[in-house]
């Protein structure tokens, strides 16, 4: 039986047939993660080529209401960008700021529980306080601080480049140590079963036991954890966004949109605020309800 | 007796330390808490040879299985490996792949995530063994029917098996090294009876086709008299009782043997009445003060109470060593037959 | 004591799993009766039903599992049909029940004085103060000493055997007339084990309490039970008297089962042994599930599925008894 035969076949896939939210989901999920990262292909316009802009076009409500434009499906905002596209491009950005800081946590994280759990002692006591001093502080503190320090240090230009990394990193800092503590715990069963002790007596080195035995099964729950916490990054990202701390405005994320909409939003022009934060929803909801329900379908009862 | 030792203890002891925390300790004002799992063992185990250690949870015979291996340090006293300290024969590789151990649990001693081909031939690569992928796959069908199994049984992973079978498959890991000496920590207690016949079975055929040593460990004294040439019996982290199978089974000298011997159900149905031993077996945190067994010994005395008996040749059966004041000063009404050999006869 | 009515009787009981595979049939055409104060053991390797029995009884089968054929009576009365509301008050009432992890019975927050008041309070016209005492009664009975000083202890501070024993005297202190009791020694040490079986001979033969005991080990149930089931993937594969199944059994599963018993008493070369394994319940074979383990298996056993037959002195389900076969005769004949 090949890879995706036994994918069809598997357990995971039959829980994952039987549930219509999930489903849902999966599918409004791929729709939102699709058109983002196809942006540059499937998008009608380009919003950030400035030759085709024209402020002719500034403030078209929706196509379907009475001074809609058919070529701007949902209206275009004060520099007559196409919402759409704007959405779709700042998806892009979302998903991107998002997906990267899952991964620095999950790196940061797994690597710290690891060693953690596995270690013990002074290591286990030392990282473990780490993250309980990290969990006093909230995500968003934590990113204007590291915001703050950074436009402090680096010259304006510089920080702009960088601006997307620095988000990346405050939040992926910042979400390490729900990882860490998943980790730990699973590694400190994991350690005393009776394969991590054969694999001491041949007389295998603590970081081939961790990395080669321990880790592939302590990941499951990671799983899950990173798709929630996925969702959560990508709230985080677009509140930094909206309090003007997070990515630069030439390349806006879905919560720079809402944040220039909002300016609009009591003159009228609710569209180039209330699509983008809808966008937000619909992602950040999927992909949670996924999450929701990876959690459940690796539940050790149902294997 | 004339064979070299493969495995030597000498006064082997390991304690754990199971305080509460500092604050905690200095709030209640109490002192360090010590578990004395093993607590002095001397024993050795001649090649080719099995020696088993019996006793009830919390004897301490798992904690002497894995300090035997070098799970863990010795607190006290050494092991000596075919005449070489263990802490320098298991710095040596070629040493330390002489000695294997298999495990109780056979759901949770292979690694899940792993094929049974990956998990069996892990020794023969962390060793160097054979490094050539043909050859290696070639080692590791072999081993496989070696055990009972399939060659093509390599490709799977260990959830496809039963108990029985991923015994197997552990055994054919601890032999891929091509060990002398084999632990074996209560091998069969998770498996259904028919299948243990089966496991023992195949491990004496292997120890008679490979010339193996083994420690082995186990509750159930039925088995162990099947498998063992001399038999250790441990209570609260010492030994008791070491004396040769035969005569163990026979002629049990100390009253915690026999206390073991008097509890196992009587499946020939004689009808005889069983006195079972009174009160439970003690905490190793605070264990009774000279012999461990006196609190629930008949034949315990005021010597009993105060001074802890030393192991030593009982008289009448030289060939057991027997820590008991009893028996050294012939109270114990010297040797005795086995009541369940009267009443076979 | 064959002529009295059954206090317990189960026809053709069937338990079903419904799993995305289909339906697992865990238990299958179960028939046995037991009387009142009769020990029965039901003795069987892991996986063959013998726990899912005393659960079906007790009523506390684990979802999805579900009776789905059959009848369970208790007294002439069927609970098999009962809702989870109606079968509360008999279980504890009329059939108490003993599980091998004692801290799954016992509540962790009160002490095992309340648990045994509150159980006696709820099922017997008793006051508080008498249940009080009579809670006292029952630890000094099941063998706790200092029970009046150990009656307000919460369950931790009780060494492994003596929790057992307080399980113990929970599930008798109602007065059941039941009492299922799935492995009760098989977490305990040699010598605690002994204490404990010896203590529910007794308690049940002065009580006049009938027993279900399920375990897999022969030893427990040749020192305890009157009768004993032998289970065989999700099948009684042979019933009858103790001293008949373990000396003399007739069904070649029970003879294997019995022969790869290692002895105390000796030595043996070479132990004997089943080849294989009990099939999983997905794959149970056609005809009788034991025919391919089984060294006498011949054509019959491959295609038809034996019922409970006399059999020796024992009643077996094996086509080797079958009177009006080939087998059966040869197998009569060589038996003369």
């Amino acid at each position: 039986m090949n890879a995706v035969a036994r994918f069809f076949d598997s357990d995971i896939w039959w829980s994952f047939t039987r549930n219509p939210i999930t489903v849902v989901s999966a599918i409004v999920a791929a729709i939102c993660i699709g058109g983002a990262v196809l942006a540059p292909w499937i998008a009608p316009h380009n919003p950030f080529d400035l030759a085709s802009l024209q402020l002719l076009d500034a403030f078209k409500p929706p196509a379907w209401s009475a001074e809609g434009d058919p070529t701007y499906l949902l209206g275009t905002d004060d520099q007559g960008r196409d919402m759409l596209s704007a959405i779709m491009y700042g998806a892009r950005v979302s998903l991107l700021v998002g997906f990267l800081a899952v991964v620095m946590s999950v790196v940061l994280g797994v690597s710290a529980g690891l060693a953690a759990g596995y270690l013990g002692g002074t290591v286990d006591a030392l990282l473990m306080r780490i993250a309980d001093i990290k969990l006093t502080f909230p995500t968003i503190l934590i990113a204007l601080l590291i915001d703050g320090i950074t436009r402090a240090v680096l010259p304006r230009d510089v920080h702009d480049q960088i601006a997307l990394y620095v988000v990346i990193f405050a939040i992926g800092f910042s979400n390490w140590p729900s990882f860490a503590r998943t980790v730990r715990g699973s590694t400190m069963v994991e350690r005393n079963k009776e394969y991590v002790q054969a694999a001491r007596v041949i007389g295998l080195g603590r970081g081939r036991i961790m990395v080669t035995h321990v880790l592939p099964n302590v990941l499951g729950p990671v799983l899950v954890i990173a798709t929630l916490q996925l969702g959560f990054a990508i709230l985080a990202e677009a509140t930094l966004s909206f309090l003007g701390v997070g990515v630069p405005p030439t390349q806006p994320s879905l919560g720079t949109l809402i944040r220039i909409g909002n300016d609009f939003l009591f003159s009228g022009e609710w569209w180039i605020t209330i699509f983008p934060g809808l966008a937000l929803i619909v992602l950040v909801l999927s992909v949670n309800l996924l999450g929701d329900w990876l959690r459940d379908a690796l539940n050790p009862k149902l294997r | 007796m004339t064979q070299p030792a493969m495995l030597e203890t000498r006064d082997l002891a390991r304690f754990f330390d199971v305080s509460r925390p500092l604050i905690q300790r200095a709030l209640s004002r109490e002192g360090r808490r010590m578990l004395r799992a093993v607590d002095g063992v001397t024993f050795e185990i001649p090649k080719g040879q099995t020696l088993s250690l019996v006793g009830e949870s919390g004897c301490g015979k798992s904690t002497v299985a894995r300090l035997v291996v070098g799970l863990y340090a010795p607190t006290r006293g050494e092991v000596i490996f075919d005449g070489r300290d263990l802490g320098d024969a298991r710095s040596d590789a070629t040493q330390r792949r002489r000695m294997q151990m298999i495990f109780q649990d056979p759901y949770a001693s292979l690694n899940p995530r792993w094929r049974v081909r990956d998990i069996i031939s892990e020794p023969i690569r962390a060793f160097g063994l054979l490094t050539d992928r043909g050859q290696i796959e070639a080692r590791v069908g072999e081993l496989l029917s070696q055990v009972g199994l399939s060659p093509l049984d390599g490709q799977k992973f260990p959830h496809e098996f039963s108990g029985g079978q991923r015994q197997r498959i552990s055994i054919a890991r601890a032999l891929s090294s091509n060990p002398e000496f084999l632990v074996c920590d209560e091998p069969t207690s998770a498996l259904d009876v028919s299948v243990q016949a089966q496991i023992l079975n195949l491990m004496k055929d292997l120890q008679a086709s490979l010339g193996l040593t083994y420690l082995f460990i186990s509750h159930n004294l039925a088995v162990v008299r099947q498998v063992s040439d001399r038999v250790g019996v441990m209570y609260l982290g010492r030994l008791v009782e070491n004396a040769p199978a035969e005569t163990l089974f026979t002629t049990p000298r100390h009253p915690y043997t026999r206390a073991l011997m008097e509890a196992i159900p009587d499946l020939d149905m004689t009808g005889r009445q069983r006195i079972p031993v009174g009160g439970e077996v003690p905490s190793p945190i605070s264990p009774p003060s000279g012999c461990p067994f006196h609190p629930r010994c008949p034949l315990a005395n005021d010597r009993c109470k105060a001074e802890r008996p030393e192991l030593i040749p009982a008289r009448g059966t030289e060939q057991s060593q027997v820590a008991c004041h009893a028996v050294e000063e012939g109270r114990d009404g010297g040797p005795q037959i086995e009541p369940a050999a009267v009443a076979m006869a | 004591m064959s002529n009295t009515q059954p206090l317990l009787e189960v026809r053709n009981l069937r338990v079903e799993f419904p799993t995305r595979r289909g339906t697992l049939v865990a238990l299958n055409d179960v028939s046995f009766d037991i009387h009142p104060g009769e020990v029965l053991g039901v003795v069987g390797e892991s996986g063959a039903g013998k726990s899912m029995t005393g659960a079906a009884i007790i009523g506390l089968l684990e979802p999805p599992g579900r009776i789905a054929g059959g009848t369970i009576s208790l007294g002439g009365k069927r609970i098999d049909n009962l809702s989870p509301n109606e079968m509360r008050p008999i279980r504890g009432r009329q059939i108490g029940a003993i599980f091998q992890d004692p801290l799954t019975t016992l509540n962790p927050l009160y002490t095992v004085g309340r648990q045994l008041v509150e159980t006696m309070t709820t099922h017997l016209p008793v006051t508080p103060a008498e249940a009080r005492r009579k809670a006292i009664e029952w630890l000094e009975l099941v063998g706790i000493p200092a029970a009046a000083q150990r009656i307000d202890s919460y369950p931790h501070e009780f060494s492994g055997g003596m929790r057992q024993r307080v399980v113990i005297a929970l599930a008798l202190c109602a007065e059941p007339k039941l009492i299922v009791a799935d492995e009760p020694t098989t977490a305990l040490d040699v010598s605690i084990q002994a204490q404990v079986i010896a203590l529910l001979k007794t308690l049940a033969r002065e009580k006049g309490t009938a027993m279900m005991l399920v375990t897999h080990d022969m030893g427990v149930i040749a020192e305890t039970a009157d009768r004993v089931a032998v289970m065989y993937a999700g099948r009684i594969v042979e019933i009858g008297a103790v001293r008949q199944v373990v000396k003399h059994p007739s069904h070649p599963y029970t003879i294997g089962l019995m022969g790869s018993i290692p002895p105390i008493t000796h030595r043996l070369e070479r132990m004997q042994q089943i080849e294989g394994a009990m099939p999983r319940l997905s794959a149970i074979p056609r005809g009788c599930a034991y025919n391919p383990r089984c060294p006498q298996v011949f054509e019959r056993c491959r295609m038809d599925r034996p019922e409970l037959m006399p059999a020796g002195e024992t009643r077996a389900a094996c086509w080797l008894y079958d009177a009006a076969s080939e087998q059966g005769v040869l197998k009569a004949a060589q038996d003369a």
